[in-house]
């Protein structure tokens, strides 16, 4: 780029082309006062204080918007410029309630900031003040409020809520004096489509958008969202043993500052009341405490005398790294057996079994960052911007700059509205779509020929197979018009670099090993992988799924994705572990509760999960709980599926313990104590390395998450140079094999992760979804999630204010199927399943298109998995929760 | 509903330059522009709602409750507010019950105001659906409305 000079207040500056006068005045630390600038939008010339002269120009220019020439003469002060800036910000303060001592903005507030930096004239001012009307506050949002008569009208917000949030919510209304920051039809903020992020709050210069009780906190901790896979950095402002205040690191290349609303006003569950603070154990089917030795003895006890196989164990794609590495340990060194699962199986075990055979690693290939940079963003079965909110802003980011988006969802989703191509395809009907659309790329001769023949094997396989894809017959299956299959096909091969994103939508089917393959296809067909900004991008749901499986938290591998059944494998880690191990594979989660019906697992040892509520046919989950000989739940609430426990153990939450989160793009990061824990809870892998110890282990006497580290270090190629002094400030994206590494920002570059080093392509037929609706069940009900919870809610439940924004469960039906049914929006229907029924009222919403209806499982009173069909992958053993068939009928209350 | 929207959108592309447009053939069509219409054409449009909102109440051109029976149109141009249009708008309030931009539950009275209408030497002038009434002073409005409302 070419460099320019020019002088600022006499002062010589050289600068590469293209920056304004103020960001470069800011750059080298001289002050221009401003009010309606910042630095992550675009500027508006608003407030006018920003104003500069320049040598050989008349009057005065707005430094904000001006961009610095060659050889330019700047001033930034004046006595022209002090008299504008005076006038100007006397009316500003003419509108503005003077309270500064009882504002939360107080002392970090623009306005005084640059009213001490010009000085106004107080009696000029008073004469100015205008006498108006107190504006009621705008205080329906449950986090923040909005305070008209303290707003300057600057805009910030609402350039922010566009250009940064992207939804839009808020504008100027009104003109003239009248001229206010509103909703649209000037509605409370909580009627409108608001998502409560608080980026606008975050970025007001007044205290005019300020966050409800803001309490200032006495130090803050550095640590990773405990919500979703994104793993957005935030500081916990702590005071008095309290989360007071959560703010995003700006530095962080994951999030860049912004949060979503769950990340920024979520955390409330920590200090909850509810939070379990003793060991407890089941007496006449209820609970009574009890000391932490005396529960301990117990479980040694009776795990002692059920080594092998009759155990099993759920570790915790929200727990850390550490605590699942050592949960892991315990299951396979001391329990004797491969029994160690987690929810990944229920989220995405399709990806990590489809993307080893195809890519040879089952993660997302490139970054998050890497998205803005993509040409062309292909979603499919992910409501990107409600699962992985952040990630969502970057692909908005990638439609700023000018990509093209291609969302293909049953459902019409938020990310719709950026959409270039939207295709409703028929739930469970991806693998024919994807299929369909790579004929289209082999009839027209799109592929990448040249990345076929070098880095790919298994394509003339594939070519045969695309032969029974005729493009009316793919039309008629998913419902697409064969036009628009054939345009996205062209825009994803041919506006390159492309990127895929997918999510539960793709693997949560009977089918989803084929349809992962079936993605990875089309990646692999169009050279669509292996480079910056283009490959496969499966998004994790939990804040430490991707760890949870990266430490060995499954049935066929230990730590690293190494094989149980390889024998230089099992001999490294009995050496490690100075254990004699299983030689067979696991029982996988899914397996796990019809063994216990079977009665040949008895005891089961549970870690931060839910399987009541977040299971297909909970109802299956319920009667075989009933039947374990010993349960164990280690847990921060007691959750629905601790109340089938004979033992449940206080844990400690994310902020009550140091560790590491390994996010959806590979990313290991540090996670930090904030708080201390209640009660007597402790951190998960403290507890399981009691119980080995108990048990006469040896191998788990760590002192702190240091030695764990290093172990994990030791035995975990991919993670081996991954430490905690590396990760202090930014975490490392694995593989990272030793501590001179860099680690990965994508994968595949050079040759694929497989034992060939090549991609390959895969033939696949077109098979049904398992039930699929009929007379007696006529509406197909598909799953989805809410931007305002997670999960089964046991931690957003608790949050006051996003029960607040969304406290029940709605069943989303076409406002044709509710005519037909004759209800009306907001009415009680009953949905039937051939496993289960709830009552639940409708939102008729056309979302939804004809015959598909949709639910969360956020609910514990509406517990929509009692619904859904254990119906698994032959492969990965994942259940089909995205389609089952149901009933809906109209009742009463 | 949506059909009458359909048939007044049908002229009409969909591109957001054509949000002022769109705009005035609806509220020719209905009289007012209403949060459901206006959330139809920012659907239309493409435009966020919060703009086609802040758009709409930008110009002085449109309203967003419908109008009555009896429009009534106070001027508040610079020579009708020096002879007192202030006071008349205020008495007309007074008497109906409403504010400026409202209409009576029965939709049978509503009030708007409007910039300088031209005829400053009649000032000042209150537009009665579209009759002008020249040379206003309180009893003359209640003249005209006990006659318009039969009282
Ligand atoms: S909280 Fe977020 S969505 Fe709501 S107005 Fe502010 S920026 Fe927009
Ligand atoms: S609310 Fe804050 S950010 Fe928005 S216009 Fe007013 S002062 Fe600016
Ligand atoms: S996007 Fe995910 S990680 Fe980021 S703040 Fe929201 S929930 Fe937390
Ligand atoms: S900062 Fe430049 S006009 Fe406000
Ligand atoms: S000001 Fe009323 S007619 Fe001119």
């Amino acid at each position: 780029m070419k460099k320019i000079s020019c002088y600022i207040d006499d002062i010589r500056i050289e600068t590469p082309e293209g920056v304004t006068i103020l960001e470069l005045a800011r750059a080298n630390g001289i002050y221009i006062p401003t009010l309606c600038y910042h630095p992550d939008i675009s500027p508006s010339g608003n407030c006018r204080l920003c104003i500069v002269e320049i040598e050989g120009r008349r009057g005065q220019h707005i430094s904000c918007m001006t961009r610095v020439e060659d050889g330019m003469r700047i001033r930034t002060d004046s006595q022209e410029i002090a008299e504008i800036r005076r006038v100007t910000l006397e009316l500003i303060h003419a509108n503005h309630t003077q309270d500064c001592t009882s504002c939360s903005s107080n002392n970090n507030c623009q306005l005084q900031e640059v009213t001490a930096y010009i000085g106004v004239n107080e009696e000029r001012l008073n004469k100015l003040r205008r006498t108006r009307p107190l504006l009621k506050i705008d205080d329906s949002n449950p986090f923040f409020n909005l305070d008209h008569n303290k707003c300057i009208t600057c805009g910030i917000c609402i350039r922010t809520c566009d250009e940064v949030a992207g939804v839009n919510a808020l504008d100027y209304s009104f003109r003239g004096f009248a001229t206010v920051v509103s909703t649209f039809g000037d509605k409370p903020i909580k009627e409108s489509v608001c998502e409560s992020c608080g980026e606008c709050v975050v970025r007001c210069p007044v205290g005019a958008l300020y966050v409800k009780e803001t309490v200032i906190p006495a130090r803050e901790v550095k640590t990773v969202c405990a919500y979703c896979g994104v793993g957005c950095n935030i500081y916990l402002g702590v005071r008095d043993n309290k989360i007071v205040s959560v703010r995003g690191d700006r530095e962080s290349i994951v999030n860049k500052g912004r949060l979503c609303v769950k990340g920024r006003f979520g955390y409330s569950f920590v200090d909850h009341p509810e939070r379990l603070t003793s060991p407890l154990i089941k007496s006449n089917s209820s609970f009574k405490e009890i000391s932490w030795d005396e529960a301990l003895d117990i479980i040694a006890d009776k795990f002692s005398k059920n080594q092998g196989r009759k155990f099993a164990a759920l570790s915790s794609a929200k727990a850390t790294n550490e605590d699942n590495y050592i949960i892991q340990k315990f299951t396979r060194a001391v329990m004797g057996t491969n029994n160690i699962d987690h929810c990944a199986r229920l989220c995405h075990a399709p990806t990590v079994s489809g993307l080893v055979q195809s890519f040879g690693s089952g993660a997302m290939t490139n970054s998050i960052d890497e998205f803005t940079s993509a040409k062309t963003i292909f979603s499919i079965g992910s409501n990107t911007t409600v699962a992985h909110p952040i990630i969502g802003l970057h692909v908005k980011e990638a439609k700023r700059k000018g990509a093209k988006i291609i969302v293909a969802n049953p459902k019409e989703i938020d990310l719709c509205r950026f959409a270039d191509i939207f295709i409703q395809h028929y739930p469970g009907t991806d693998v024919v779509l994807l299929m369909g659309m790579m004929k289209v790329i082999a009839d027209e001769g799109l592929e990448d020929k040249k990345f076929l023949e070098d880095r790919c094997e298994g394509f003339d396989e594939l070519l045969n197979c695309l032969g029974d894809y005729d493009l009316e017959n793919v039309s008629r299956i998913t419902g697409v018009d064969t036009e628009k299959i054939r345009q996205a096909a062209r825009l994803y091969a041919t506006n390159t670099p492309s990127s895929l994103i997918y999510a539960m939508g793709i693997t949560q089917h009977s089918h989803g090993t084929d349809n992962v393959l079936a993605v990875s296809n089309i990646a692999l067909l169009t050279g669509n992988v292996g480079k910056e900004s283009s490959g496969v991008n499966p998004l994790r749901g939990q804040n430490n799924v991707q760890g949870a499986c990266d430490m060995g938290g499954l049935p066929n591998v230990f730590p690293g994705y190494q094989s149980v059944t390889d024998p230089d494998k099992i001999e490294k880690f009995e050496k490690a572990w100075s254990a004699r191990l299983d030689r067979q594979e696991g029982l996988t989660h899914t397996e796990y509760f019809t063994e216990i019906g079977k009665g040949n697992i008895k005891t089961l040892y549970q870690v931060g999960e839910n399987p009541v509520l977040s299971e297909a046919d909970a109802n299956h989950v319920k009667k075989a709980l009933e039947k374990l000989d010993f349960f164990v739940v280690q847990d921060i609430f007691l959750t629905e599926t601790a109340q089938y426990a004979d033992i449940v153990l206080p844990a400690c939450s994310f902020a009550e313990k140091d560790g590491t989160f390994t996010n959806t793009e590979r990313r290991v990061q540090r996670v930090r104590k904030a708080v201390n824990p209640p009660g007597e809870a402790m951190e998960d892998w403290r507890i399981t390395c009691e119980i080995a110890r108990r048990m006469g282990a040896e191998g788990f006497d760590f002192e702190s998450v240091d030695d764990i580290v290093r172990e994990i270090n030791s035995l975990t190629p991919s993670y081996a140079g991954i430490t905690y002094d590396r990760i202090e400030k930014e975490g490392l994206q694995w593989p990272c094999p030793d501590r001179k590494h860099p680690g990965t920002k994508y994968l595949h570059r050079e040759k694929f992760a497989g034992s060939t080093g090549k991609g390959r392509l895969f033939p696949l037929l077109y098979k049904a979804s398992v039930e699929l609706p009929d007379t007696e069940f006529p509406l197909l009900l598909t799953t989805d999630r809410s931007l305002y919870h997670y999960h089964t809610s046991t931690m957003t439940g608790r949050v006051r204010g996003l029960k607040d924004i969304e406290g029940t469960e709605y069943l989303r039906i076409n406002p044709e199927d509710a005519r037909k049914m004759g209800v009306n929006e907001g009415e009680m229907v009953s949905v039937k399943s051939r496993r289960g029924k709830l009552k639940v009222k409708v939102n008729i919403n056309r979302s939804c298109p004809e015959g598909v209806a949709s639910l969360t499982f956020h609910f514990p009173e509406t517990p929509t998995n009692e619904l859904t069909i254990c119906a698994v992958d032959p492969v990965s053993k994942i259940p089909e929760t995205k389609v089952c068939a149901v009933n809906v009928e109209k009742t009463e209350l | 509903m949506n059909n009458q929207l359909d048939e007044i959108f049908a002229p009409f592309t969909g591109k957001s330059e054509e949000l002022i447009p769109v705009l005035q053939a609806v509220q020719g069509e209905y009289g007012y522009l209403s949060d459901e219409t206006m959330g139809e054409i920012a659907r239309f449009t493409g435009v966020p709602g919060s703009r086609v909102y802040g758009v709409a109440t930008f110009y002085s051109q449109f309203r967003f409750t419908p109008v009555g029976e009896t429009h009534i149109c106070v001027c508040r141009g610079t020579a009708c507010h020096v002879r007192g249009s202030g006071k008349i708008l205020e008495n007309i309030e007074g008497l109906l019950g409403i504010k400026n931009g409202e209409v009576t539950d029965d939709l049978k009275y509503s009030i708007d105001t409007l910039a300088c209408i031209g005829a400053c030497g009649i000032a000042p002038c209150v537009v009665v659906n579209d009759k002008v009434n020249a040379k206003m002073t309180p009893n003359k409005v209640r003249e005209i409305l006990n006659r318009d409302k039969g009282l």
